[in-house]
């Protein structure tokens, strides 16, 4: 499986928000173009873990090794530094609701990246026609649809160059029929070598694109495997039952 | 003819009070605004010491009536050998006034903004510093608009209190010239008429400016 040392490498993360352990000790290792997707049921740590990783929650203990070396989470210049590295989707987008699609990437560029005005905007124009929406670029989020915010925020994401993306539920805020459009994002990312781990409900992800699955339950990685490993004809797993029970809801083949 | 000589000195008078009290509103309105985001941000985003003296800051001058202020500013800073001029005893009086209700709707504003504003900017790597300044003030200012025009409007017209610390402005000419002549129906009428042109112009710049500043979707329309 490991194709070559980890980019992102977390030992023993735990995360307690008074006495609720949210996270009991994960351990993680993705390799460098490697996709690893996150099931298991809500409140299983999936979303802490994600946040965790990049430090938007403050793990209570754990290591976590970037590129081959310890990030000192304490070290705010170091951990800004590493965040730029680690892109991140949401959710609900957390685009920036006073800025135009267009703008919500350069600030970022310009902000973090400081680069001038005139090369974030060309690197912007670029990351949204990638994503489909170079006509958008004027529009602010009210007047997106939650499929177009979403690509724009995997535009912003992407235009960081980040070596790790991150994507939490990407989908699930989402209306049935918008669905597709972040998908097909996401597969072409995929495609281009792009290092991720994503929690998602969505089957068809889950399905084609992870080289690993973990499950996650009660704050620990209950199962991992290839898909084939956990959701192939006749095995009995964690994720099989899962999986079979997104199945029902959706009415999607797996 | 009494009354061509009434009206003469009314207006005379109360165009000079009305520059007087111009010459109050604008800096006050200022010099507020400046002092009630400074606080607002640090009663916001302080550490527990900062936000208890902020808050302290705004209870006492939203507590105690602005007269009271001004007395004190005026009468009482004497007797420790500070001397302020009476428009400065105003100007000073306006300004803690008028800043301790602005930093309320400016903690307000900056407290409504939605954590998933601070966790998009953090993750691409934002600093606090950075993410307070490019993403949650920007929308913060927004939000507290509306409530920091409004306050400006009345300070346009609690600047006549000035007038009891003996500055001369709008409300002070015209008392003196209602009192000379015994007229002040017509006199606080026309007085009222000032302040209403005042209010009026006011709320015409506070609303270009939503206007400029205004993004679709977002807060006040």
């Amino acid at each position: 499986m490991s194709r070559s040392e980890p980019i992102l490498k977390v030992e023993n993360i735990t995360k307690s928000f008074g006495t609720a352990h949210i996270l009991k000790g994960v351990d993680l290792e993705l390799p460098k173009g490697g996709i690893k997707i996150l099931i298991g049921p809500s409140g299983g740590g999936k979303s802490t873990l994600l946040q965790c990783l990049n430090c938007l929650v403050t793990p209570d203990s754990g290591t976590i090794w970037f590129n081959g070396s310890v990030v000192d989470i304490q070290k705010s210049k170091e951990l800004y530094a590493f965040r730029q590295q680690v892109g991140m989707i949401f959710q609900d987008f957390n685009l920036f609701d006073h800025l135009t699609a267009l703008d919500n990437i350069i600030i970022a560029l310009c902000k973090v990246k400081k680069k001038n005005k005139q090369q974030a905007k060309e690197r912007a124009m670029v990351e949204l026609e990638q994503v489909g929406l170079s006509d958008k670029g004027h529009l602010y989020p009210a007047e997106l649809s939650g499929g177009q915010k979403q690509r724009v925020a995997i535009a912003r994401a992407l235009a960081m160059d980040p070596k790790v993306l991150l994507l939490d539920e990407p989908t699930s805020a989402l209306d049935p029929e918008l669905v597709g459009e972040v998908v097909a994002v996401i597969r072409s990312l995929a495609q281009k070598g792009m290092t991720m781990i994503m929690a998602t409900h969505q089957i068809s992800l889950i399905r084609n694109l992870a080289d690993e699955i973990l499950f996650m339950k009660d704050g620990l990685i209950a199962e991992q495997g290839t898909p084939r490993e956990l959701l192939g004809a006749g095995v009995c797993t964690l994720s099989q039952g899962f999986c079979d029970k997104l199945n029902e809801i959706t009415g999607e083949e797996i | 003819m009494d009354d061509l000589g009434f009206f003469r000195e009314l207006f005379t008078g109360l165009n000079r009070g009305l520059l007087m009290s111009i010459m109050l509103i604008i800096p006050s309105a200022l010099g507020g605004l400046v002092i009630g985001i400074t606080a607002g941000a640090l009663r916001a985003f302080g550490n527990a010491a900062v936000v208890r003296i902020g808050d302290g800051y705004a209870a006492l001058f939203r507590g105690t009536p602005l007269v009271v202020q001004l007395f004190v500013l005026y009468f009482g800073l004497p007797n420790v050998g500070i001397y302020l001029s009476p428009y400065w005893a105003a100007v000073t009086a306006f300004v803690l006034c008028s800043g301790a209700y602005q930093s309320e709707y400016v903690r307000g504003a900056l407290l409504s903004i939605k954590r998933n504003q601070y966790l998009g900017a953090q993750a691409l790597g934002f600093t606090r510093l950075q993410t307070i300044f490019w993403v949650i003030i920007p929308q913060a200012m927004r939000r507290a608009l509306p409530g920091c025009g409004n306050e400006i409007i009345y300070l346009i017209k609690y600047s006549s209190l000035a007038y009891i610390v003996t500055f001369m402005e709008l409300t002070g000419e015209g008392k003196t010239i209602a009192t000379e002549y015994f007229r002040f129906t017509e006199v606080f009428l026309v007085i009222g008429f000032y302040y209403l042109i005042l209010v009026s112009v006011a709320k015409i710049i506070l609303r270009k400016t939503e206007k400029a500043l205004e993004v679709p979707g977002f807060g006040s329309a």
